[in-house]
């Protein structure tokens, strides 16, 4: 039996085929999933999280290449803000994503790596795969489903689409469309990939040869759009790495070259470049409003039982506090039930994976409040 | 932004006794929601609240109230019409920067809006004003005038005007002083202008069409 303090890792074969925003399908999907705490007799206590861009579902776990442990263990655990005492927390790895679920990597029909045949998925289609696995499950209704930055699109989806099926939704660090901005910095990742002679077309698995190099890169220039102006200059400044004078040459003078240089390296042990072009590719296709009209208000019309809680950084400038307002006014738009609060800090966009007091506060209390939501008028 | 005065207090029990039991309330400046929850507690209201103060959001947040972090000059505009049955604005129009905008804001949002504020017409304030020579500093009205945020401070009289000007009707007004009960009054009444220290509003918007006939109960029947 499952205690409150360990966690299940799960794999699931869906039964049927997952159909895809694309009108192609996949067949035979495995979802792997953790799951921390004790699922109520009831299935009342279902908490569902949704990972970002590079992480997985170890969100409490250790994880099983780095041993680091988990990405959000300091927020979810017994007795912590996101009580796996009380909630059953589910999280999956997103399809597409590297650590079980289907993707590029995985072996299609002829028994050969998809590599990029595997068929470019969306955002909606990673909710679609978790809505698979909760019926699965025999889980109808979850009591909150929760995610920062890509996992607060995937969790703005989930309400848009099935609005039903949760009580209420956390959306940390995100947005409900990807900008120009966001766009291009993705475009610079998935370019050092493709340039990277090892890329081959991305049919690369068969010697071992990755394009590592193109991935660190693209891992690099992401890393910075994660931390903010401050928080750089807070922690690196101007510092030279292990030496008092310049090199005169590229070696990483800077600390902020050395720290880049292994962020992008380390990067390379655990993810596969091709998941990093899918993956990026969906959250590049990501806007809410677009089957709508371009009206977000109307994604959410049919939301108004949901309680919503929306949260921002101020020094995030990837999903800056802007395109949260967009979604809050949307929100109240719709005249769906919502909670929305700026966060201080000089953390950048990783704000969200760190204990921020003021965070952690709003969302235990919004986790905790009373589940009387009702929707505005008809 | 809210005036800091134990007549507060007074304030939200008479907004508890105007509020008819299970209404949706938008609360706009809400502080760090204890009117919510107050609302919740003894009317079963639905709740929702708009604070400009990341820490009184973050506060209303940790109490489990949906409320949003905006600016009342700005946000109303994206909520619904008529998505609320109330709307209140408790010591806080004086610090709007456009407070005729937001009073019909208020309405168009909700079906009656509750609006008090601290009355610049009170005695004390002349007072303070004709002897001192300066800007007035009372309890109702504690900061200089170089740090306060009550950049539209208006007098009894003054309201009343705005509500002609916006063509509302009102259902309702009480005067809340310190120390006192509050105490139902007419607004157009001689003395009220001077003895009225903060000042309530129940107010609807006087043209049709949607007033329903019997709705004119004042008191939350």
């Amino acid at each position: 039996m499952a205690t409150a303090h360990a966690s299940n890792s799960s794999n699931l074969v869906l039964p049927a085929p997952l159909p895809l925003d694309s009108g192609q399908a996949l067949d035979r999907v495995e979802i792997a999933y953790e799951t921390y705490g004790e699922l109520a007799a009831d299935k009342s206590n279902v908490v569902l999280i949704f990972h970002a861009l590079t992480m997985d579902q170890y969100v409490a776990s250790p994880h099983p290449i780095t041993g680091k442990p988990g990405w959000w263990s300091q927020s979810v655990g017994p007795g912590k803000v996101i009580d796996t005492s009380r909630f059953f927390v589910l999280c999956a790895n997103v399809i597409g994503g590297c650590m079980g679920s289907p993707r590029p990597a995985s072996t299609a029909a002829d028994g050969c790596p998809y590599g990029m045949r595997f068929p470019v998925i969306t955002i909606r289609d990673m909710v679609r795969a978790q809505v698979a696995l909760l019926d699965a499950l025999g889980i109808e209704r979850v009591h909150a489903v929760i995610g920062g930055s890509m996992g607060g699109m995937l969790a703005l989806s989930f309400a848009a689409n099935y609005p039903g099926r949760v009580d209420r939704v956390l959306g940390i660090a995100t947005t409900a469309r990807h900008s120009a901005q966001n766009i291009a910095f993705h475009e610079v990742g998935r370019q050092a990939i493709m340039a990277d002679p090892n890329w081959r077309e991305g049919d690369y698995y068969s010697d071992g040869k990755s394009p590592d190099a193109g991935l660190a890169v693209a891992r690099m220039a992401a890393h910075i759009t994660y931390l903010s102006e401050a928080g750089l200059t807070e922690k690196f400044g101007r510092r030279l790495q292990d030496r008092t004078a310049k090199s005169f040459g590229f070696d990483a003078d800077f600390q902020i070259e050395s720290y880049l240089r292994h962020q992008g390296l380390s990067f390379t042990t655990r993810f596969d470049a091709n998941s990093y072009l899918y993956i990026t590719r969906a959250m590049d296709y990501f806007e809410l409003a677009q089957k709508h009209g371009g009206v977000l208000a109307e994604a959410f019309r049919r939301a108004r039982n949901v309680r919503f809680c929306v949260l921002s950084f101020t020094s995030d400038w990837l999903y800056p506090t802007s395109e949260s307002r967009h979604v809050v006014q949307a929100l109240n738009a719709a005249g769906c039930r919502a909670g929305f609060v700026e966060v201080k800090s000089d953390k950048g966009h990783d704000a969200f994976l760190l204990d921020e007091p003021v965070m952690s506060a709003a969302v235990a209390g919004f986790l905790a409040a009373a589940a009387t939501a009702r929707g505005l008028g008809a | 932004m809210t005036v800091q005065t134990s007549s507060v207090r007074e304030d939200f029990k008479e907004i508890v006794r105007l509020v008819r039991p299970g209404s949706r309330v938008l609360d706009v400046g809400c502080g760090e929601g204890e009117l919510l929850e107050l609302l919740g507690r003894e009317k079963n209201i639905d709740g929702r609240g708009l604070e400009i103060s990341a820490e009184g959001v973050a506060a209303g947040l940790a109490r489990g109230l949906s409320v949003v972090q905006g600016d009342a000059d700005r946000d109303l505009d994206y909520f619904p019409e008529r998505a609320f049955d109330y709307a209140v604005l408790s010591q806080a129009l004086q610090a709007m920067r456009d407070p005729r905008h937001v009073l019909h804001e208020l309405l168009r949002i909700a079906e009656r809006a509750i609006v008090s504020f601290p009355n610049f017409g009170h005695w004390r304030v002349r007072l303070s004003l004709m002897t001192r020579g300066r800007m007035p500093e009372t309890r109702a009205l504690p900061d200089p005038w170089w740090s306060t945020p009550n950049i539209h401070l208006c007098t009894l009289a003054d309201f009343l005007d705005l509500t002609e000007h916006l063509n509302l009707r009102i259902d309702a007004c009480v005067a809340v002083n310190r120390d006192q009960p509050a105490r139902q009054i007419n607004p157009g009444g001689l003395l009220e202008n001077w003895r009225s220290e903060n000042v309530l509003f129940l107010l609807s918007r006087r043209a049709p069409p949607t007033l329903k006939a019997g709705t004119g109960d004042l008191f939350g029947g």
